[in-house]
Formats: structure tokens, sequence, C-alpha cells
């Protein structure tokens, strides 16, 4: 190897390592708010990344009627529940329109600009609204009612939301794998590497979204309040924090960016219905160097996976998975020695 | 009702035993050896999540460590079935010891979190490596010859596959009841209680893992042998998550659960990949949609699974008092009356800037009840904590009998003769009031899995048993003794902790809160147990808030306030002092 690969190697797994921060960060955040181990976080990669695809061939994906089907299930369980505490119908009628007013607005543009194929930019903002809804609505139809279990529950919640998920993505995108356009065609050499435009972007939208987050936790209130809630549920909630809410919001982000990775991730890779999984699970191995809870961990690990990954591919590329999977044996055995005994109690 | 949960059993096994003589078709033969193979895994699992609270969503992995060293080594080097069994099991044991050690040290969840990554990595392998056919696996397995009898087919195959099926059910329910099974049981609720009854919790979880990979490595060598071919996809980490989902569906806390949910999960995954493919009008493994959901809503709204249903139908029978005339367990020489137990010598605890215990000392001797007393956050339960090892002590000595243990963990000085009760009561609610007893006097028995399995370890069981039942009779619940614990009140619970506690034989007891949730009748009757318990000469350190209990009971007692030690004396020095009246009521201005 000389100097030239191993630097293109590196330029790679930055670049890859780049998308895995952004996923383990959003492990990491909903882990601390809600306890929930969550394994669907790539299905969500695999949706950004086929929604766009289905809609760039002018059809309108399967997500946007899980959309619909997810709020609508949502809305009658919520009716029901209010109906049941005695709630006037009039309040439990209006309160259903409005938790599915934005779904519905999403599907009818969805139906409408699919087949008239409007520019790229447009598609993929309307990616990302019927991704990210998703996500609290998958919060709220299959974790809320258990959010006191143990994490343990939760993970096996997780691990079958994972396998609904996949499924439903062959239905909606079959087994073929996608491409997608690049976002930014234009490539710059420097010395012996050569950045694409996505590769570009790719660093700028991860950057961007990282100072954004920090932001948003350092300086909102809802950010404060999701910090609090991860610090301590019971406390925050009798400071009037709805856990509930904390929970759709951080699934609502953790959804949000695994869709943006997707539309960052599809112009570099063939994307299949179930690639999302080993992306969403690369970006745990790096959660896991931060033993779930340190953002800045997190990110370095997930800086690290991708070069492991790209030099582990040249070296033995049969051998890839199996490198970055592995590779979680000797993390764990690190922080086990460095933090000893860490205990929950039930 | 307990003749017919026997007779139920019974039909099973004859069922079981009967159904290849039977004319059935040979496609019901075949769904029965499936079922048969993940049953082996399932049951596995239930010891692992049901019983430990633990899970693995590698378990498809350690099924084809088994296969594959089968095919692998009857193909190549011609070696017989029933020694690749042992070479399998060795590279299984280690694989998942290794696993085990790595993660288990820490919370509950990074072990099936390493488990999905192990079940992920051990797939690419299988797949990338020549000398096991890549992808497309071995062929031509031979089958399993047993005694000259080629096992060739799918009837004769069966008796061998369902005979260690249920061999391991009937061996995982033995290991269930025994002390193992209450020390496996007594560690899903979290360590602290499962530790200060003696019981090494880390080696406990690693002993579950390895169990219940050994089981599904056992599955993998039959499998290998039925389907005569082995490639990587069985082995993935669907199988595996789909072996968890056999386990929850049936019941995952029960062992006949796990052959329930087998047979659920394989009937419903040939009708489902029947029907499906035809609706969706093209083929593809959609059924694990409706899997997905499915363990969502198991999940939601029937957590205990299918067998819990079964379970209420047919409770299972009182246990038979048959320990009667066992042996009692040798006791432990007690100090000399008056001889320092336990010397606290100026212990402190910091967390971070917050000085929780401040340099605080007092003694207990044998003999005596030493009342710990002080208001609301005054460090009374983290100086309980320092003393049984829950917390490390920040500075300072803890001795007993003049050995320091400040630095030993929960279960070594719980060895030294030191029992406690907790603040918020730790149970197993599942098990009865004996069998939570029994598990206080963990340390008074050896026996481990083998011999719980064999049932080698009856005698010593009886006399454990022996022993709880002796001590609800001395804290006058025998009467209760075959209920559930989690359907008592919170005061019997609090009775049967200290005879819990007192089931170790411990030359020190210590308290916490035992008076609190009990009435009247019930204090009096705690006050007169202690009482003769001191006159034995046994060491007593109690945390309570009853003042009446306490100043009628106590010889000395110690008052802290903010972490430090404000007075010590006998109940009438400390009920005269001014300082004391001013920590419970404020002074006035």
């Amino acid at each position: 190897m000389d100097f030239t690969i191993a630097s293109i190697l590196t330029l790679d797994g930055v670049t890859n390592g780049a998308i895995y921060a952004l996923l383990a960060l959003a492990t990491v955040l909903v882990f601390a708010v809600t306890r929930v181990i969550f394994i669907p976080q790539g299905e969500f990669v695999a949706y950004g990344a086929l929604t766009l695809a289905l809609l760039q061939l002018g059809q309108v994906p399967g997500t946007v009627w899980l959309l619909l089907v997810m709020a609508v299930v949502a809305s009658v369980l919520d009716a029901v529940a209010g109906l049941r505490r005695g709630l006037p119908a009039a309040a439990v009628a209006t309160g259903a329109l409005k938790s599915l007013a934005f779904p519905v607005a999403v599907c009818a543009v969805a139906w409408w600009a699919a087949p008239r194929q409007l520019p790229l930019l447009f598609q993929s903002l309307l990616t990302l609204a019927i991704v990210t809804p998703l996500g609290p609505l998958v919060y709220r139809l299959a974790y809320e009612k258990l959010a006191d279990a143990t994490v343990l529950v939760l993970l096996i919640v997780s691990v079958g939301t994972h396998f609904a998920l996949t499924g439903l993505g062959l239905v909606f995108f079959g087994a073929e794998g996608f491409r997608n356009p690049s976002f930014w065609d234009s490539r710059f050499t420097a010395g012996p590497l050569t950045l694409t435009g996505q590769t570009l972007i790719i660093f700028m939208v991860s950057i961007a979204l990282i100072v954004a987050l920090y932001l948003f936790f350092e300086r909102t209130l809802r950010g404060k309040a999701l910090r609090a809630t991860a610090v301590n549920r019971l406390g925050a909630r009798l400071m009037g924090i709805s856990t509930s809410g904390a929970g759709q919001l951080s699934f609502g982000l953790a959804a949000f960016m695994g869709a943006l990775s997707g539309l960052l991730i599809g112009p570099t890779t063939t994307m299949f219905y179930d690639s999302g999984f080993l992306i969403g699970l690369k970006g745990f191995v790096a959660a896991i160097f931060g033993a779930l809870a340190s953002y800045p961990a997190a990110a370095l690990g997930a800086v690290f996976v991708g070069l492991i990954e790209s030099f582990g591919s040249f070296w033995a590329s049969a051998f890839k998975e199996v490198i970055v999977f592995t590779l979680i044996i000797p993390v764990l055995l690190w922080r086990s020695f460095q933090h000893g005994h860490h205990d929950e109690e039930e | 009702m307990k003749m017919m949960r026997r007779n139920v059993l019974i039909a099973f096994v004859l069922l079981v035993a009967a159904l290849p003589l039977l004319p059935v078709p040979e496609f019901w033969i075949t769904q029965a050896n499936y079922i048969g193979l993940y049953s082996l895994v399932a049951i596995g699992l239930v010891l692992l999540t049901g019983v430990a609270g633990l899970t693995s969503f590698g378990q498809a992995a350690f099924v084809g460590m088994g296969a594959y060293t089968a095919a692998y080594l009857t193909l190549t080097h011609g070696v017989s079935p029933w020694l690749t069994i042992w070479v399998g099991l060795a590279f299984t044991f280690g694989a998942a010891l290794l696993l085990g050690w790595v993660t288990l040290r820490m919370s509950g969840h990074f072990l099936p979190l390493a488990t999905i990554a192990w079940g992920l990595s051990l797939y690419y392998l299988l797949g990338n490596i020549d000398a096991l056919g890549k992808y497309d696996g071995l062929l031509g397995i031979p089958a399993i010859e047993f005694f000259g009898i080629s096992l060739n087919t799918g009837r004769s195959f069966y008796y061998l596959l369902w005979l260690l099926v249920l061999l391991a059910a009937f061996g995982a329910i033995r290991l269930l009841d025994s002390r193992t099974g209450r020390a496996l049981r007594a560690v899903k609720g979290g360590t602290t209680m499962a530790e200060a009854m003696g019981v090494n919790t880390f080696r406990l979880k690693v002993t579950a893992f390895v169990l219940a990979a050994l089981l599904a490595c056992v599955s993998g060598w039959l499998f290998a042998h039925f389907q005569r071919t082995v490639n990587p996809s069985p082995f993935g980490l669907n199988k595996g998550i789909e072996y968890l989902f056999m386990a929850v569906i049936g019941g995952v806390g029960h062992v006949w659960g796990a052959i329930v949910g087998a047979t659920v999960v394989k009937v419903l995954e040939e009708q489902l990949q029947d029907w499906l493919p035809r609706l969706m009008g093209t083929s593809g493994n959609y059924e694990i949609i409706v899997f997905g959901i499915l363990l969502v809503l198991v999940l939601q709204y029937a957590r205990d699974g299918i067998w819990a249903f079964v379970e209420a139908r047919f409770p299972k029978p009182q246990r038979a008092v048959d320990w009667g005339d066992a042996p009692a367990l040798p006791h432990r020489e007690q100090p000399p009356k008056g001889e320092v137990v336990l010397d606290v010598d100026q212990a402190r605890k910091e967390f971070g800037g917050l000085v929780a215990v401040n340099d605080v000392s007092f003694q207990v001797r044998a003999g005596q009840i030493l009342g710990l007393i002080g208001p609301n956050g005054a460090g009374k339960s983290t100086t309980f904590n320092l003393v049984t090892g829950v917390l490390p002590a920040t500075r300072g000595k803890v001795l007993l009998r003049g050995q320091p243990i400040q630095s030993l963990p929960s279960r070594e000085i719980a060895a030294r003769g030191v029992a406690r009760t907790f603040q918020h009561v730790k149970m197993i609610p599942t098990m009865t009031v004996l069998e939570n007893v029994a598990l206080g006097a963990h340390l008074r028995g050896a026996s481990g899995v083998a011999s719980a399995v064999l049932r080698l370890d009856r005698a010593e069981e009886k006399r454990l048993l022996r022993e709880a039942q002796r001590q609800l009779e001395r804290i006058g619940m025998a009467d209760r003794m075959h209920e559930l614990a989690g359907n008592l009140a919170l005061g019997p619970q609090r009775l049967m902790e200290i005879a819990r506690a007192l089931a170790a034989d411990p030359m020190l007891l210590l308290l916490d809160e035992p008076a609190a949730g009990l009435r009247l009748k019930e204090k009096q009757a705690l006050a007169d147990v202690l009482r003769q318990l001191r006159s034995e000469g046994m060491a007593i350190l109690l945390v309570e808030h009853d003042m009446d209990l306490v100043m009628g009971l106590v010889d000395r007692v110690v008052v802290m306030e903010f972490g430090t030690k404000l007075i010590e004396g006998t109940p009438e020095e400390v009920q005269a002092s001014p300082a004391v009246r001013a920590a419970y009521l404020g002074t006035e201005h």
C-alpha cells in the first residue's frame, strides 16, 4: 500500500464515518431519552434512499401509504383511549383530525408530485417529510405502551419493529437495488485525492447537523427538555415535561437523521430494501464506543468504524463485515474494564 | 388438580413417543423434527431470557457452529458424529464464554448487542471460507448411526431428536427447581439482592449464557445430520431473532412454553410462506412482517406468552413437604456475647461533592441491638450500603470481628456472616415464600448445575428447604410458605426478607426499616423475634423510623444527621438530648 491508496481509503472511510456518525448520534439520543436500543434506525436510511429512488421514477412510494396507515391507526387508538377516558366526542374528533392533518397533507403532496418528476431537491425534501413522521408514529404504536418496561423488553420490541419494517421495505421497494443520482456532480482534485461533490455534501451536511443538534440541546427549551428526560424521566415529568412527547421528538429526530443519511449515501452505493440494517448497525458499533451515552465518543467511534471498514475492504474485502462487527468485542472489553460494574435495577 | 397436571404431562410424553408409529404423513414427521430442533434452542433461551433476564439474538450462530463443526469433520476427516458433537460443544463453550465474559460485566443490554454483531460476523465468516463451501455450504453429510441403526429417515431421526428435547426440557425444569435455579432467578431482578445472598452473579450469568449456547449447538449438530447439508442462511441473524420470537410467544418464563412457541412459529411460518407470496404476487420472506408485528403485540398485550394461559388453567401443584426428617444445616459458631462484631471506623462516602457519610464511627457487639436513626437523608442507608459492600467507602475502615471488609464485594461479606434486608423489598415475586427464603441459605449449600440436572442435590436441597421452613416458623409465617411471594402484602414481605436473612445463619443482621408497613401486632411479633435473636448472641444493626419500636428494643442508639454522627447513647440519653430534638423537630428561634 502506498500513500495514494492510503489517502484514498482514508477519505473513503471518513466519508462513510460521517454518515455512521449521524446514525450513532441518533442511537445515543434515542437510548438516552427513551432507553430504547433502536435497532430499526437503519430502516429509515433505506426508506430515505429508496423513497427518493421511487420518486425519481415518478412512482408514489409505498412509504406514503405506510405513513397514512400508521397515522390512522394511531389516531384511532388515541380516539378510543380518549372516549374511554370520557372526553367529549368533539374534542376527540378534533384531536384525531389534528394528528392526521400533517400525514394526510404529505400524502396528498406526494401523490400529486410523484408523476410530475419535480426537481431533485424538492423530491429530497418530500422524502424527508414522508419518512420523518414515521419515527414518532413507530414510537407511539410500538413503544409507548411499554415505556416503563425493562431495556431488555424494549430491545426485543426493537427487533420486532426491525423485522416488520424490513419486510415492509421489501413490499414497497421490491428486491432490486437502486442508486440515486448525485446531488452535485463536480469533481475536485487535491494531490492524489479526487473529491466528488457528493463527498463534500456528505461532510457539510453531517457537520451542519451535528452543530444544529448541539445548538438544539444547548440553546432551546425543547432540547433542554430532552436532556432533562435523559437524565431523569420521573424528575422531568414532575417538571411538566411530557415523557411521551420527548420520546416522540427523539424518534422523530432519529427518523430524520436516518432518512437524511439515506439521501446522502444513496448516490454513493446501491441501496436494497435491507441495506439499511447493516449501515444502521455500524452506527451502533460506533455508539457503543461511547457506551450508548457519550455523543463525542460515538462520533469519533463512527469515524473509526468507517476507517476500519475501508481499510478492511482493501485488505480482505470478503471479510469486511466480519472485521467491522467483530470489532465490537475488543471495544466492549475496553469499555467494561474502563467502567467496571454498571448495573441497572428493575 | 395435581394429578391433572401430571396426567397431561404423561399424555404429552406418550404422544411424542407414539407419533412416528401412527400413520401420519411424512410431512408431519418432518415438521415435528424441525419443531424439535427449534425447541432445543428455545429452551436455552428460556433459561437465559425468561429466568436470568438476559437475552441473545445470536443463538442461530451457535446452532451454526454445531452444524458446521459436524458437517466439516464428518465430510473431510470422516470423524464419527458421536465425536463431532463434543468438538462442536467445545468450540461453542469457548465462544460463548468469551462473549459472556466480555459483555456481562456491563449492563444487561450489551450482551444482546454483542450477540447481534456475533450473529452477523459468523454468518459472513461461514459464507466466505472456501473450506466451508462459501455460501453454497457443505453437501452430503452422512446420517447418524445409533448402534448400527442408521437414523437416515425422518421417523428414526425423530426418536433421537425428541429424546434429547425431552431430556433438555426436564433438565431445565430440574435446574430451575434447585439452589442454582433460585439464584438464576434472583439475577433477573438486578444483582444487588442476589449478591447480598452470596451469589456470584457475573459467574452465574455467564453460566446461563453458556448453557443456552450449548443447547443451541446440540440443535445444530442434529440439524446437520437431519438436513444432510448446511449453508449459512439458517444461521443468520434473522433466524436468531426468530428463535427469540419462539421463546417469547410461547412464554419466556416457562420451559414448556419453548416447545409451544417453536410449534406455533413453525406452523405459522409454513402457512405464511404459503399464503403471503400469493397475496403479494411475488415471492419473498414477507412472513417477517407478521412475525415482527406479532412480537410487538405479544409484548404489549400478553407478555407471558401462550404458556401463561395454560399455567392459569393447570396451576403448579403445591410443593410436597418431604424434608421433615432432613438433618439441620451446620450452624455458624457465634462470637461470644459482648465481643465487637462490627466496627465502623471513620467511614466516609462522597458522591462527587456531596458527603453522604462523613467519617462515621460506631460498633455493634454480639448480643446487642444497635439502632441507627436520623431524619430522611441522614445517610443511614448509605452507611448500610458501605457495611454490606454495595458501595465502596471513599475512606475509612469497616471491620468484621477485626477483619477489614470495606473493599470486599457484597457476596464475600455475606459469606463472612453478614445478612441484610432491604429498605425497598427485593424478592422474586414469581417464587414461593419458601423458595425466596431458601435463597437466603444459598451459601450454606454447594450443589451446582450438573448436580441439579442429575438430581444429586436432593439431600442438600431438603436441608435447605427445611432451614427455610424453620426460619419462616420462627418469624410466624410458616402457614404462608407455599404462597407466591408477589401475592404478599408489604408487611409479610418484609418479614419474609428477615426470614431470608436469618436463613443465611448470620452473626450480624442488618435490618433496613423492617417495621415500615407492618401492623401493630406484626411489629410486636417482630420485636419479640429480635429480642430472641439478641438473647442467642446475634449482633443486630437496626435502621428504623418507628421510635416506639426502636426505643423499646435497642441497647444503644446512634443518631445521624446530614451524614454526620450526632450522638450515641442509650435510648434514654438520646431521647433527652436537645440536639436530637433539634435534628428531628427543628430549633426554636
